[in-house]
């Protein structure tokens, strides 16, 4: 399980990245490689050229810009947990990121290669799937503002051009005391999910005001909620209308493979999504926000 | 046309300098290069754990970084966790006395994971410590032997 | 008597080394101009090779050679021969080193390639092209033996490898007389071995030094000898295997394998060292495992819960060969009856050839499997009359009274079952106490208000441990004063160096410090046996107490010579033999031992041997049986259908326990795997034969994170078979664990009476009951 040979580079820049991306053919970014690594001593993938992209300290950084965090795409998986803004403003990522993998690979593992990587299970695109986030990035023309709805192309394929680097996302705040959870079925710690849930919530005096449910691990591509959204609008904190959010989601669009059939994923959205909504239900009523 | 490149790394507090081919892991390196064997390769594609190296101070598998990736900064393998009068870690001392080893091929990447992880949390619980070593596979002891030195350890490492 | 050591917690003399990163794996080992080599393993499992063309291979840089089967030599075209023939085989099918022209697995080696580098060599490696004819596969046992079934071997005439029953008492009678015949059928899947080291094998040559010599991840390097110089068929001295610090075994590595033919020959062939590290890619598919058992069982009982007799039939699926005989299989139905007298048996075992990896024993063998079938028998009989799971145990147990109880199964040698000492009742006891049973109503009822589903199952086992013939130790006292001691039993983690000297040190009145051990080398000791079966304790212990009692008797007799007293005045103490009462009239050891090996022109003294050292292979008379009960408690999640395990409690009886802390760490570890068993670990084929759980995210290994805390208790009934009165500690925590799991999860969905047919149960599958529990 050695890597076949490669030409390996290590720029500095975003630029730099780009004009090794737009010269050569078959050149991978290695980001954390804690996806690509694998893959490469597997030769399941076999690059002429691998591009290092851990010299690029312009892509690694949190930043609150008041409305939305932007989040650089070689942000260590542990450095964003440790971010200040996240715990206040994003806790649900706290609560998500605990579960990517092992402390050892997220002291690695980057938010752009999750992103980029997009295992349909991986939790970092669920949250983003959950916020709208906007993904950014650079390719020789300059920026293009993707919208997470339309970053999965397929199956693990990011809407990126070869020649495109990710360099950022941004992750726009829901309201200071939004409630908000973060819930998932893997068969040990530390696993990718069978099924992943990301809920959000905002209240208005007693009702709900807006929601987001979006499920991983389902489909091919993390999934909204959208009917079970809606459902959950202008009504109160109530289990009943949790259980027929619950409901829709047992009817989400799901997968089979060789482990696991789509009448169980979607049995454990339907469980997730409930969980969730009441986890979520109980912060906001705490005010735990 | 194997590619390399010259690279400068700090291990256990010794400076190397020497070319590597590129597609080398950095815990090849380590092993066939700079000759440290404590350092074991169980899966080569980041599950087991047993590779575990502390990369400037930071619990990491290298099995999945590349050499060339380390140069520059500093590692800490097995070897280096004892002090240089040989006086043991804490944590290797629990490890011999509560029995946290059998065959002994988990327990540098166990000892290093720990290690880095006690130092970020010095006041785990055993559940802490079953979902920090969760990326620590160990065929043999059944991981409880594991937890009881680790808390063990983080008393001593408390100074109690 | 000096220091006791047998019976005290000492730390292990092993861990110094492995704890600071100087432990001596196959891998750690390094020569001046080895080469490294990797194998071209059959993608397919189950073709014709017409073609394999290497020259793009051969022509790569860095690249020495590529070998295919004849290019190892015009003798060297035959099989492996079978380590352990039996009649019971029928159709003999064990594998070329590289295959000829038929692959029947994927994973059979094809080609080994032989470069400056591991990386080369498997760039080498795809340069490699195969002229495959595609053939069926066979892959599910359940319709192998049926009519038309494709065959795993094109020439074999079925995929039938043999049959084997195990049947005494009056089978007749006993459904005749039942108040009750209850029936069920489950499968019993288990996985690989799972070493955190992967095998891997350093051979050198030096045909005008020291011959051959094989470094390799083995856990019966003297097997390995033997194997090797029958295939080669050259002398056994001329051929040196070492077995260096091995990182688990489990079992897998007991065996003899193709690259143990292939590496060694490569290497004399090439004039160099070569090196090959199994990948864990290549473990999943290229290393021996277990797979899947079809039971189909009938028991007959009494209304009491009584049982009267158990019959049935099973299906063994084999894998392609038969590397280790019929082992696993056989160790399936010797654990029938497990703890209880029940006087009739009569079960039928068919191994069954498919195109998967080879078979052989993993943790346990087939123990966990017969006992499994018992327990569950047990367990249907309890639910079926409504009688608590530990009252229908109470009727049933063999009791002290009774052993040696002869339960009328045959041990692989033709010696009867006996179990020889043992309190089983006693153990159940102590384990309903450890898990506070007689309060789990209370505790699930609770549970069950808040919505939680707690269930508890018990299981209880007996093990056969100890397997003769012998393992032997030489004790060797040396001028310096320090012990040598040599034995052929090799470790991979059970810490023999720690006990072994813990046995010699009481017996000769040194500290284990004092001992220079040696093991696993067949350079160093003439002959072993292998760590299998949970037998080294019960074998070497008894060898290494009788050496050193020898040893010690022979220093006495000199001592008391030259100290001029009575043997029986004499004491050793730190290595010094002394005279009672007169502290200052001694002499060490070491003098003794220079007196017995003197200079030119001296003499030996008079009436002695040369050399202070005695050599023993005492063992154990019988099969020492160990017994144990297990409680699992667990919460079923029932919209997820996760099974946690929330206690899990052990009664343990291995007679005496040389050093309970590693006798805890094997039972703790055994659990643990046989968890795993329970309700992870799954290796996936599909219908063409492809591996499919190939890797560690996907072949769930049991973690930290999953396993409880695990309160174990001791009995110790001494064995009457050998003179420490030992049994067998290494497999007892895995063989029980699967039933004690599965019962407690039909015990937690007690209301929605699901009746489980398989492990590892998955939650996909729980769920699954629970729907057509809830449907009908
Ligand atoms: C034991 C283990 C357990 C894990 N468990 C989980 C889990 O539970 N959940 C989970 O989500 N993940 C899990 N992972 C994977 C996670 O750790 C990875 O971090 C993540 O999938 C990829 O991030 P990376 O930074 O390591 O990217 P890399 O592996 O370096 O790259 C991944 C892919 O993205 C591309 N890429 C990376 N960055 C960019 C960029 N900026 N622009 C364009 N392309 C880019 C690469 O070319 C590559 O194709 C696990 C990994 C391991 C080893
Ligand atoms: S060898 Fe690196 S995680 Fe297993
Ligand atoms: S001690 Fe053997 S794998 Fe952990």
């Amino acid at each position: 399980m050695k890597p076949a040979a490669f030409i390996y580079h290590d720029p500095k820049t975003s630029k730099e990245v780009i004009e090794l991306l737009s010269k050569y053919e078959d050149a991978k970014i290695l980001a954390g490689g804690q996806s690509l690594m694998p893959m490469l001593n597997m030769r399941f993938v076999v690059p002429d050229h691998v591009i290092d992209i851990n010299g690029v300290k312009e892509l690694d950084s949190v930043f609150d810009n008041g409305s939305s965090l932007e989040i650089g795409a070689m942000t260590r998986q542990s450095n964003l947990s440790k971010s200040q803004d996240v715990k206040t403003k994003t806790p649900i990522f706290l609560e998500a990121l605990g579960n990517v993998g092992h402390f050892q690979t997220r002291n690695r593992g980057t938010i752009g290669g999750s992103l980029c990587h997009l295992d349909p299970a991986a939790e970092i695109p669920c949250l983003m799937a959950a916020y709208d986030a906007v993904m950014i990035a650079e390719g020789p023309n300059g920026l293009r503002e993707i919208p997470f709805s339309e970053w999965p192309l397929t199956y693990m394929i990011p809407s990126l051009e070869p020649d495109e680097l990710l360099i950022k996302v941004r992750v726009p705040y829901w309201n200071s005391h939004h409630g908000y959870s973060f819930v998932e079925f893997a068969r040990r710690h530390g696993d990718f999910a069978i099924i992943a849930v990301a809920v959000l919530i905002e209240m208005d005096g007693k009702t709900i005001s807006r929601a987001s449910i979006s499920v991983g691990g389902a489909d091919i591509r993390p999934i909204r909620l959208f009917e079970a959204e809606e459902v959950l609008k202008g009504e109160n904190l109530d289990v009943r209308v949790f259980k027929s959010a619950a409901e829709i989601a047992r009817k989400v669009d799901a997968m089979s493979d060789a482990y696991v059939t789509s009448s169980y994923r979607q049995r454990l959205a339907a469980t997730l999504v409930e969980r969730a909504l009441v986890q979520a239900a109980e912060r906001v009523s705490r005010g735990e926000n | 046309m194997p590619d390399y490149r010259n690279i400068n790394v700090v291990v256990n507090g010794v400076k190397h300098e020497l070319d590597v081919e590129t597609r080398t892991s950095l815990g090849d390196f380590l092993r066939q290069e700079i000759k440290l064997t404590g350092t074991h390769l169980g899966c080569e594609h980041g599950v087991c754990g047993a590779c575990t190296v502390l990369l400037d101070g930071e619990a990491v598998r290298s099995c999945l970084m590349l050499a060339v990736q380390a140069n520059g900064h500093e590692i800490t393998t097995v070897e280096g966790l004892a002090e240089e009068d040989g006086s043991l870690h804490p944590l290797q001392e629990a490890f011999w006395k509560h029995h946290g080893l059998q065959c002994g091929f988990c327990t540098p990447g166990m000892l290093t994971s720990l290690a880095a992880y006690l130092g970020d949390n010095p006041e785990p619980n055993e559940r802490d410590l079953r979902e920090a070593i969760s990326g620590n596979i160990c065929r043999c002891t059944g991981y409880q032997s594991i937890v009881d030195a680790a808390l063990d350890a983080a008393k001593k490492m408390r100074g109690e | 008597m000096g220091v006791r050591y047998i019976g005290a917690e000492v730390q292990r003399m092993e861990d110094p080394k492995l704890i600071t990163g100087h432990g001596r794996y196959v891998d750690d080992i390094v020569f001046d101009g080895m080469l490294h080599a990797a194998f071209l393993r059959s993608s397919q499992a189950h073709a014709k090779i017409h073609s394999i063309d290497a020259s793009k291979a051969s022509a790569l840089s860095g690249v020495k050679r590529v070998f295919t089967l004849a290019d190892l030599g015009p003798n060297y075209e035959r099989r492996m021969n079978q380590l352990y023939p039996a009649p019971v085989i029928e159709q003999n099918k064990t594998q070329y080193p590289l295959a000829k022209d038929e692959v029947c697995y994927v994973g059979e080696a094809i080609a080994v390639v032989v470069a400056d580098s591991r990386a080369i060599a498997e760039d080498a490696l795809a340069l490699i092209v195969v002229d495959y004819e595609t053939l069926p596969a066979v892959i599910d046992v359940r319709t192998a033996l049926e009519d038309g079934a494709q065959l795993a071997h094109s020439d074999a005439t079925s995929n039938l490898m043999g049959k084997m029953r195990s049947k005494f008492g009056d089978i007749k009678d006993a459904f005749s007389k039942a108040d009750h015949v209850f029936s069920a059928g489950f499968m019993q899947h288990r996985g690989g071995c799972h070493s955190m080291e992967t095998r891997g094998v350093i051979a050198r040559d030096d045909p005008w030094g020291d011959g051959l010599t094989l470094w390799t991840s083995a856990q019966s390097p003297y097997l390995i000898r033997r194997a090797l110089a029958n295939w080669l068929g050259e002398p056994e001295e001329r051929i040196r295997v070492i077995a260096p610090d091995v990182g688990g075994g489990f079992g897998p590595k007991a065996g003899f394998y193709p690259e143990e033919i292939v590496i060694p020959l490569v290497a004399r062939i090439m004039e160099c060292p070569v090196k090959w590290i199994e990948d864990r890619q290549e473990h999943f598919i290229s290393t021996t495992t277990q797979r899947d058992q079809y039971w189909d069982l009938e028991v007959a009982c009494a209304s009491d819960g009584k049982i009267l007799g158990l019959k049935g039939k099973v299906t063994h699926e084999n894998g392609a060969y038969i590397p280790y005989g019929i082992l696993l299989p056989n160790s399936s139905l010797t654990p029938l009856p497990g703890a209880y007298s029940i006087p009739a048996i009569d079960v039928g075992l068919d191994i069954v050839f498919t195109n998967t990896v080879p078979n052989s024993p993993v943790r346990g063998a087939g123990r966990p499997c017969g006992i499994y079938a018992v327990e569950r028998m047990v367990q249907v009989v309890s639910r079926r009359l409504g009688i608590d799971p530990a009252i229908v145990r109470r009727r049933n147990f063999v009791r002290p009274e009774q052993m040696p109880y002869e339960t009328g199964a045959k041990l692989r040698g033709g010696d009867p079952v006996i179990y020889d000492s043992g309190d089983y009742e006693a153990l159940l006891d102590k384990a309903l106490e450890l898990s506070d049973y007689n309060s789990f109503k209370a505790r699930q009822t609770e549970a069950r208000k808040e919505g939680r589903y707690l269930g508890i199952g018990i299981s209880s086992c007996i093990e056969d441990t100890g397997m003769g013939p012998y393992e032997g130790t030489t004790v060797r006292v040396e001028a310096s004063g320090k012990i040598v001691v040599k034995t052929g039993a090799a470790s991979q983690g059970q810490g023999h160096h720690t006990m072994i000297s813990m046995i010699v040190a009481e017996n000769l009145g040194v500290t284990p410090e004092d001992i220079i051990f040696e093991s696993a080398d067949t350079g160093k000791f003439p002959h072993g046996i292998g760590a299998i079966g949970s037998r080294i304790a019960a074998n070497v212990a008894p060898s290494a107490f009788d050496a050193a009692s020898k040893v010690r008797e022979k220093a006495l007799k000199l001592a008391a010579e030259i100290l001029e007293t009575a043997e029986a005045d004499l004491d050793i103490e730190a290595g010094i033999v002394r005279v009672n009462g007169a502290p200052d009239v001694s002499i060490s050891l070491g003098e003794l031992a220079i007196k017995l090996t003197p200079p030119s022109s001296t003499r030996v003294p008079k009436g002695f041997d040369p050399i202070l050292e005695a050599t023993s292979f005492e063992g154990s008379s019988g099969s020492p049986i160990a017994s144990g009960t297990n409680v699992a408690e667990v919460e079923v999640d029932i919209g997820t259908g996760e099974v946690k395990v929330l206690r899990y409690s052990v009664a343990h009886d291995c007679g005496v326990m040389i050093n309970p802390t590693i006798v805890h760490g094997q039972i703790v570890g055994g659990v643990v795997h046989g968890i795993g068993n329970a309700l992870f670990e799954r290796m996936i084929y599909d219908d063409q034969g492809q591996p499919l759980t190939m890797n560690y995210g996907e072949y769930l290994l049991p973690l930290a994170s999953e396993m409880p805390r695990i309160d174990v208790a001791h009995i110790e009934t001494p064995s009457p078979l050998n003179s420490l009165g030992v049994k067998g500690a290494g497999e007892g925590g895995t063989i029980p664990a699967a039933a004690a799991i599965i019962a407690a999860i039909e015990n937690a969905l007690e209301e929605f009476s699901v009746e489980i047919d398989y492990y590892p149960v998955d939650p996909q599958y729980l769920t699954g009951l629970l729907e057509a529990s809830v449907a009908s």
